[in-house]
């Protein structure tokens, strides 16, 4: 069982507390009504399917109930960083070669 | 192999013999023995029966990778657990352990004849074979080979044994209780960490027990451990999976090692352990030798015969030969040499063999052939002799014998190394791949390290034998019957990935995972192809390490405590009036009340009269409810539902419809404003954690600078729905502060005031179709306000119903249940709400994928009323529905029935259903085919009662 770091608690706690969401940074148009059907079905359906870093929503359901954002490798399963709803998408690629690079981290 | 036991030595208690069964055959063994060491003793040899050609099968190993030897334990009634290796088997007084696959008995099994004709038996025979016609697969081919195949029976009855479970956390776990992770456990421990030791035998040691040299090491590194506080040592405990982040799995087999009468407590416990370093020390497993005739009992590895004498005081035969590619076999051979066991050659494939040791054996005066190999090997049911040549055009020597002992080197037990995605690295000195690279915090100690000298070998690839390949049985998978042939086959057909090998022929997809056969299969496939072994790939070894019990993995969760059962401060009175119940996503509800010699369906049908005509009380608490407080409170709900909150007036309900993002209904239910900034949320009773999910989401996330608080207050909140003509009646008398007559509280009005004393909130709502009020009252006092009513509505006959009942009166009434009518895939429009949809509304949750081009596109599923031509017939739920009931099959279906009850209001039965363009076919007659044949019904719209909405404004 993963442990995952909740941004909010400050603690590394077990998988079973959280959900998923889903990916990240997918805003809700402020005005659907404005989108055509093809940017409508992007928005709706549409996801990166990343293999590797993918930055992705979890909710610290069992815990402070809180959304926040991750960046998990999906090759290994790792989460590499959570952070705040809101804050940008943390810069990994220069602390990841160095994990790799070290083997354990 | 005609096995005895060494008069002296071993680790048994020669003091303390026991009885056991063995196919209903008693014999003796010691307290110490496995029963394994305990049938070799008494003579055994064969100890099973094959998976695919039956062939008769003897013991090859001491430890966790024995391939043949599966043994069902019989501990009496209900508690036969099949598939045990019968060297893990610790023995005990009255064992009863029975051999597996094999008809009618061990000796004599009819099936043998799979063997006769295993020319017919190739690699992907069942692939290639049972493929066509389709037909005969269910009737002829799949009862056939379950008959003949298979592994042990697995119990039909309950598991009547009760499984322990616990979490514990450790800065260092040592897996493995052989030297070196002994000694790794002794060196963290001084380090002063909690430490845990896990080894899956009954003692530590490991393969230090099978060399007397080095017992009193053992002794030592025992002692110290023991006297380490901080160390817990866990042995009968097989750690099983190693998963993320250094989270270990471990079973402890807590009972089965001693007699049943004297097993007490839990059968086995699971150990869920996050350990901050890990130490892998799982040792080395030798590898058999793949010849002609390998698989004949008596046939097996130098190691296990050497544990047999050393550990367990053993002799596996009278005159033994071993057939080495490793020194590990010589120095095997001394060992049994100075038991007194005659060693009638050693026969090395190698034609350089190690100096010193050969000093030693032929001072021993034992044979050596170098050079040479067994190419054939007699007898059935035991080793009678063997064949053996120099390499090549060699010419054939025969030597009696009866036991062969395969010494083929060492493969580093990499297990949960692999489960943990650590990386291997190919060496040429092993043959065999090495732990590399760690992704967590682990590191391989020992022999599983390749850091243990266990002598020089050579990892030969090609089968000692010229003779062809096909005719000879020289076997690399024991348990799952895989032969060199069936590796060489795959490749001719153009197999070329050790994976996709593996799965055509099945090497390494039995119980034991290939811990005997996956290197040598990669060997030969490697010789085959003509490239190297790190050129054509490797399987991964997954959890579990060995099979599980399910009682293990469940532990505590089961039957109540499988999951929590929900139950309303209503329950015990329900209990009393004799109720069925039936469960609801995790809630206990009364189905129906059913009165002396009543039936589900008299008890509904009066239920229902009551109601209609004139009061029943139900028990509602269960709906989801949700707190909405807060200054933007209308705005988020006018945001999240379909329809428009914000002129909703306080004291008003609404009945609120929510979509996903994709426009398809989620939920649904009936909501009050309570205040300006105050709204009390109902919704299904499965959907209120998904809902509350969805609106924190949304506010979240998405709307953040909405001033808003979501509390769950389902279980705040007793619901007592009180519906019929009669209702206000049974209210009034009780009521203070609201004024009940129907214009000052009209239907969808809310009102607080007390009722019995208690404080309400008064919904003036109905899920029936009649005069109705939903009293919410706080759950402490539910009881107690339930009991009031009862009481004041005696006069009126008030009636108690249930969830069948209020199925019934709300399908009369067309109102949909979502998750019963709607499935995930159903709009407003498609299920008749457009009028809940606020279509002056900019945006809501849903709406722009209202206009998407599939939802607004004909030919859709819409929600209808049904009515069968026989008014008694009462149609299944899930039926499909068709236009043509003469249609060949697979016909079209234009839609399935969604629900359908017999009603006593109407005298006639009724359904509802979804029907491609439903709304356009009212009057049309379709058909329902059903097994007794085919049902006609008419399609309605969905209101069958009372389609005005009279009775409702009473
Ligand atoms: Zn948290």
């Amino acid at each position: 069982m993963i442990l995952i770091h909740c941004p909010y608690c400050e603690e590394d706690r077990p998988e079973v507390e959280f959900t998923y969401g889903g990916e990240a940074h997918i805003a809700r148009p402020l005005d659907p009504s404005a989108l055509d059907d093809r940017e409508w079905e992007t928005f709706l359906f549409v996801r990166t399917n990343e293999r590797g870093l993918h930055a992705e929503r979890w909710r610290h359901l069992h815990g402070c109930a809180r959304f926040f954002n991750a960046i998990r490798d999906t090759v290994t399963d790792r989460f590499e960083v959570t952070y705040k709803t809101g804050e940008p998408r943390p810069d990994l690629t220069a602390t990841t070669k160095a994990a790799k690079a070290g083997g354990k981290a | 192999m005609t096995g005895y036991r060494i008069p002296f030595g071993g680790r048994i208690d020669r003091s303390r013999p026991l009885t056991f069964t063995f196919d209903g055959q008693s014999y003796e063994g010691y307290a110490g023995d496995t029963l394994a060491s305990a049938l070799v003793a008494a003579g055994v040899t064969v100890f099973g029966r094959s998976f695919k050609y039956h062939r008769p099968r003897g013991l090859v190993a001491t430890g966790v990778e024995e391939p043949n030897a599966l043994i069902s334990l019989d501990r009496g009634a209900d508690r036969v657990t099949p598939n045990l290796r019968a060297p893990q088997i610790s023995l005990y007084e009255g064992l009863v352990a029975k051999s597996q696959n094999r008809w009618p008995s061990l000796k004599h099994d009819v099936a043998v004849l799979n063997d006769v004709f295993g020319a017919f038996f190739p690699a992907g025979f069942y692939n290639k074979t049972f493929m066509w016609p389709r037909s005969a697969w269910e009737k002829l081919y799949e009862p056939v080979i379950r008959n003949l195949a298979g592994l042990g029976e697995s119990p039909v009855a309950r598991d009547p044994d009760h499984y322990d479970a616990t979490y514990a956390h450790c800065e260092v776990l040592v897996v493995g209780g052989g030297i070196a992770g002994m000694e790794a456990a002794l060196e963290a421990a001084a380090k002063g960490g909690r430490v845990f030791l896990i080894d899956e035998q009954d003692e530590l040691g490991g393969g230090a027990l099978a060399d007397t040299t080095l017992w009193a090491t053992v002794d030592d590194l025992r002692a110290r451990l023991a006297a380490a506080d901080n160390v817990t040592v866990l042995t009968r405990t097989t750690a099983f999976g190693y998963y993320h982040q250094n989270f270990i799995g471990a079973s402890e087999r807590l009972t089965d090692h001693v007699a049943p009468f004297a097993a007490k407590g839990a059968r086995e416990k699971l150990w869920r352990i996050r350990a901050g370093e890990v130490v892998l020390a799982q040792g080395a497993i030798e590898r058999p030798l793949v010849f002609n005739g390998n698989d004949v009992p008596g046939v097996m590895l130098s190691n296990a015969a050497r544990t047999l004498a050393l550990r367990y005081g053993v002799a596996v035969g009278r005159r033994v030969v071993v057939m080495a590619a490793h020194d590990s076999g010589w120095r095997d051979a001394l060992a049994l040499h100075a038991l007194g066991i005659d060693i009638a050659a050693i026969i090395d494939m190698r034609t350089v063999v190690p100096g010193d040791l050969a000093d030693e054996v032929r001072a021993a005066g034992i044979p050596i052939y170098p050079g040479h190999a067994v190419t054939a090997v007699s007898g059935r049911l035991a080793v009678k002799g063997v064949t053996f040549a120099a390499y090549g055009t060699g010419k054939p020597h025969k030597l009696a014998c009866d036991a062969v002992l395969m010494a083929g080197g060492w493969t580093p037990s990499v297990h949960l190394w692999s489960h943990a995605k650590g990386s291997l690295e190919w060496s040429d000195a092993w043959g065999a791949y090495l732990p590399a690279k760690a992704i967590e915090n682990c590191r391989v100690v020992g022999a599983c390290a390749g850091a243990w000298d266990l002598g020089k070998g050579e990892i030969s690839s090609a089968l000692p034998n010229a003779m062809s390949v096909r005719k000879q049985k020289a076997f690399v998978d024991f348990q799952n019957d895989v032969k060199a042939r069936d590796i060489h086959l795959a490749v001719q057909e153009g197999f070329r990935s050790i994976e996709h090998i593996k799965r055509y022929t099945t090497n390494g997809m039995a119980t034991d995972q290939g811990k005997t056969s996956n290197l040598n299969a990669l060997q030969i496939a490697s010789n085959v192809l003509g490239k190297p072994v790190t050129d054509i790939g490797l399987t991964t070894f997954r959890p579990p390490y060995t099979p599980q019990t399910f009682g293990s993995l469940m532990g505590h969760h089961k039957d109540a405590l499988f999951q929590p059962l929900r139950k309303t401060v209503i329950d015990d009175w329900a209990v009393a009036q004799g109720a069925v119940f039936e469960n609801v996503s995790q809630w206990r509800r009364a189905r129906y009340f059913p009165k002396a010699g009543e039936g589900m369906d008299a008890a509904v049908g009066r239920e229902c009269q009551a109601v209609r005509s004139s009061v029943g009380i139900f028990d509602a608490s269960t709906l989801g409810k949700i707190e909405v407080v807060g200054p933007d409170a209308a705005e988020f709900l006018n945001r999240m539902y379909t329809n428009p909150w914000k002129s909703l007036q306080p004291g008003r309900c609404r009945y609120g419809l929510l979509l996903r993002e994709d426009g398809f209904i989620m939920d649904d239910g009936v909501s009050a404003r309570i205040a300006e900034d105050r709204f009390h949320l109902t919704t299904t009773t499965g959907g209120a954690p998904r809902v509350l999910s969805m609106m924190e989401d949304y506010l979240q996330t998405e709307w953040a600078d909405l001033d808003v608080w979501l509390t769950s207050t389902t279980e705040h909140w007793a619901v007592i729905a009180l519906q019929g003509p009669r209702a206000r009646d049974v209210i009034a008398p009780l009521v203070e502060g609201i004024d009940l007559s129907p214009k000052a509280f009209p239907h969808m009005a809310v009102r607080e005031g007390t009722i019995a004393g208690v404080p309400t909130r008064l919904f003036r709502v109905s899920f029936t179709g009649e005069l109705g009020f939903e009293i919410n009252v706080p759950a402490s006092e539910g009881q107690k306000v339930w009991d009031a009513i009862f009481a004041s509505g005696k006069q009126y006959g008030i009636t108690p119903y249930g969830t069948e009942a209020m199925h019934v009166l709300r399908a009369e009434k067309g109102y949909i249940i979502v998750g019963q009518d709607t499935d995930g895939t159903m709009t407003p429009y498609d299920m008749g709400l457009d009028w809940a949809v606020g279509k002056k509304k900019a945006d809501f949750v849903g709406k722009r994928s209202l206009a998407r081009p599939d939802i607004v596109a004909k030919g859709r599923k819409q929600f209808v009323g049904l009515l069968t031509e026989d008014p008694y017939e009462v149609l299944e739920e899930g039926a499909q529905i068709v236009v043509h009931p003469d249609e060949p099959v697979p016909m079209t279906m234009i839609g399935h029935v969604t629900s359908s009850y017999r009603s006593t209001t109407l005298g006639r039965s009724i359904a509802l259903a979804v029907l491609v363009d439903g709304h356009a076919r009212m009057g049309e007659t379709v058909h329902i085919p059903m097994p007794e044949g085919v049902i006609r019904a008419k399609v309605t719209g969905p209101v069958f009662y009372d389609s005005e909405g009279s009775r409702l404004n009473d």
